[in-house]
């Protein structure tokens, strides 16, 4: 996804005179054409995360369309003031752009991991958030992001990714698979999808698909629902991160959501993406029960 | 931006009407003192608010080319306030040059006024950004230049007013060193230094920012020729740093 983001970017900046990427010195190898051709609108401040956010309000003050990247760590928990101050405060728009989210460089260690992201941001108003699955949900999804004129966007890139493209709508859940009237709901985010078909496969369940989480499309949820409202949330950042958008959604029925997702606890070991998510209940075996023992 | 400001805004007081409203005419230092007393319940502050009067009087009234007429011109000069604490000087010297009616600084901090102890630029006519929590003005100043600067606007400077205290916040430097090794030479900073820094700057604030390639000035901040032959000091390739030092905040 990295990749399809120095390509989608270098295309914009060649293309839109408005838009802008700042780096801090992370993913400056994916944009050396655009470097090049553009020095006044690619700019890298650096190892100072505080300044690229800093400096990502001060172009969106002069009309500007700033997009900012480095690892979701630096981006958004380290200069967290920045975002709800450079950015929210001063009524200013940014796309901000992450990877390494949760667990996509584990030998890493807890510094990189960012699993709080999202439920940091939905702290501050106004924010946007897409978790593509994908690739090609990744170029959809920053294009859609950088267009949206002065709204505060977030895409968070992942190493982690399914096998196929879904055709995603920004902002809409999307059916994968329907289940009976009696079924219970899966909402799956980006990465998450893989795995969860592959654990419900043997279960009568709707599987929704969401690479947009904010706005919640909680008309798309409502209408997956059946007989009973029992929904189970599968994010691959901060379990529970989407609980209380969810029992919005739901309002007025009598429902149950369970949330699963990357635990709170920190988790001292290194190793692979794959052992996290098994580590942390997200592969197809840990999903299987935990789905199957929720919905029947 | 429309559309989002104007989300603000709904749940948010009144921006202030533009313009100076019934006129009043403002020359001198105590004229301007006037206005600052019309605006109370900020004492904390009040030694930070006037430490800023005079360079922002100079400033506005002789340096910047922004006022009431070019507010939202992509032309004007920007100014931000990053030391958004004790603002009464500011917003003295944003209605004496008629960016909002003098009358709004009677209601300084109350419920409804757009005038709170911290400015909010989307309530306060003339402010470029809304500021209060320190380390932020200069990084946001970056931006802008930068801004400006790829979108052919090399006339405008954009200035950013910090306090010596201020300059504890890390993002400062941060700030510093990039727009010194960058040359982004329509970026100018002014420090109003007071001496309120806990722990001090050995060696003066002004050697911070010659040592990352900054043009750098240090004034007494009192006296109008001086602060007016430091803003207007030619700095071509560099940033200009004017430190203009006032009476100590705790003497």
């Amino acid at each position: 996804m990295r990749e399809q983001f120095g390509a989608t970017v270098t295309e914009l900046l060649e293309h839109d005179p408005r838009t802008a990427l700042v780096l801090a010195d992370i993913g400056t190898a994916q944009f050396p054409d655009a470097a090049r051709d553009h020095p006044d609108r690619v700019v890298n401040v650096g190892i100072r995360e505080q300044l690229l956010i800093g400096v990502a309000g001060g172009l969106a003050l002069t009309g500007m369309r700033p997009i900012a990247h480095t690892f979701a760590s630096f981006l958004v928990e380290r200069p967290f003031e920045q975002v709800k101050l450079d950015l929210v405060h001063q009524g200013v728009g940014a796309v901000l752009v992450s990877a390494a989210g949760s667990y996509d460089w584990p030998a890493g260690g807890r510094t990189h991991m960012s699993p709080g992201d999202v439920a940091l941001l939905d702290t501050l108003p106004g924010w946007h958030v897409h978790v593509p699955g994908h690739p090609a949900e990744a170029d959809l999804l920053l294009r859609h992001a950088v267009a949206a004129a002065d709204t505060l966007q977030y895409v968070r890139l992942s190493a982690h990714q399914n096998a196929e493209r879904q055709p995603v709508v920004p902002g809409r859940f999307l059916t994968v698979r329907q289940g009976s009237r009696l079924a219970g709901v899966v909402l799956a985010v980006g990465p998450m999808l893989d795995a969860v078909l592959e654990a419900t496969e043997t279960l009568d369940v709707t599987v929704l698909y969401a690479a947009t989480v904010r706005p919640f499309d909680t008309v798309g949820l409502r209408a997956a629902l059946g007989d009973r409202a029992d929904v189970v949330l599968v994010e691959p950042y901060l379990a529970g991160t989407s609980e209380r958008a969810a029992h919005r959604a739901l309002e007025g029925r009598p429902h149950r959501v369970l949330g699963l997702g990357v635990p709170v606890a920190e988790h001292r070991h290194y190793g692979s993406i794959s052992e996290h998510l098994a580590a942390y209940g997200l592969d197809a075996a840990g999903l299987h029960a935990a789905i199957a023992s929720y919905l029947w | 931006m429309t559309n989002h400001s104007a989300a603000h805004a709904a749940t948010a007081p009144t921006r202030a009407p533009a313009g100076p409203g019934p006129r009043r005419t403002v020359t001198d230092r105590a004229g301007l003192l006037d206005l600052v007393a019309l605006m109370t319940g900020d004492e904390k502050h009040s030694p930070a608010a006037h430490s800023t009067l005079d360079a922002l009087w100079v400033l506005y009234d002789r340096v910047l080319d922004v006022h009431p007429g070019n507010v939202d011109a992509p032309e004007r000069d920007r100014f931000l306030l990053s030391k958004g604490h004790g603002p009464m000087a500011y917003y003295a010297v944003l209605a004496a040059k008629g960016f909002f009616p003098v009358e709004l600084l009677h209601g300084f901090g109350a419920y409804d006024s757009p005038l709170g102890h911290h400015p909010d630029r989307l309530l306060v006519p003339g402010a470029e950004i809304g500021s209060g929590s320190l380390g932020h003005g200069l990084p946001l100043a970056v931006g802008t230049a930068l801004g400006l600067r790829a979108q052919g606007l090399t006339g405008p400077a954009v200035w950013v007013l910090i306090g010596d205290a201020e300059f504890d916040e890390g993002s400062n430097h941060e700030a510093v060193a990039f727009a010194g090794a960058y040359g982004l030479d329509r970026l100018h900073t002014l420090v109003i230094d007071n001496s309120s820094a806990t722990h001090g700057w050995s060696g003066g604030i002004a050697a911070r920012f010659a040592g990352e390639g900054w043009s750098t000035a240090t004034v007494d901040g009192r006296d109008h020729e001086q602060l007016y032959r430091a803003f207007t000091a030619p700095h071509p390739g560099r940033p200009h740093v004017v430190v203009a030092r006032t009476e100590p905040k705790y003497s």
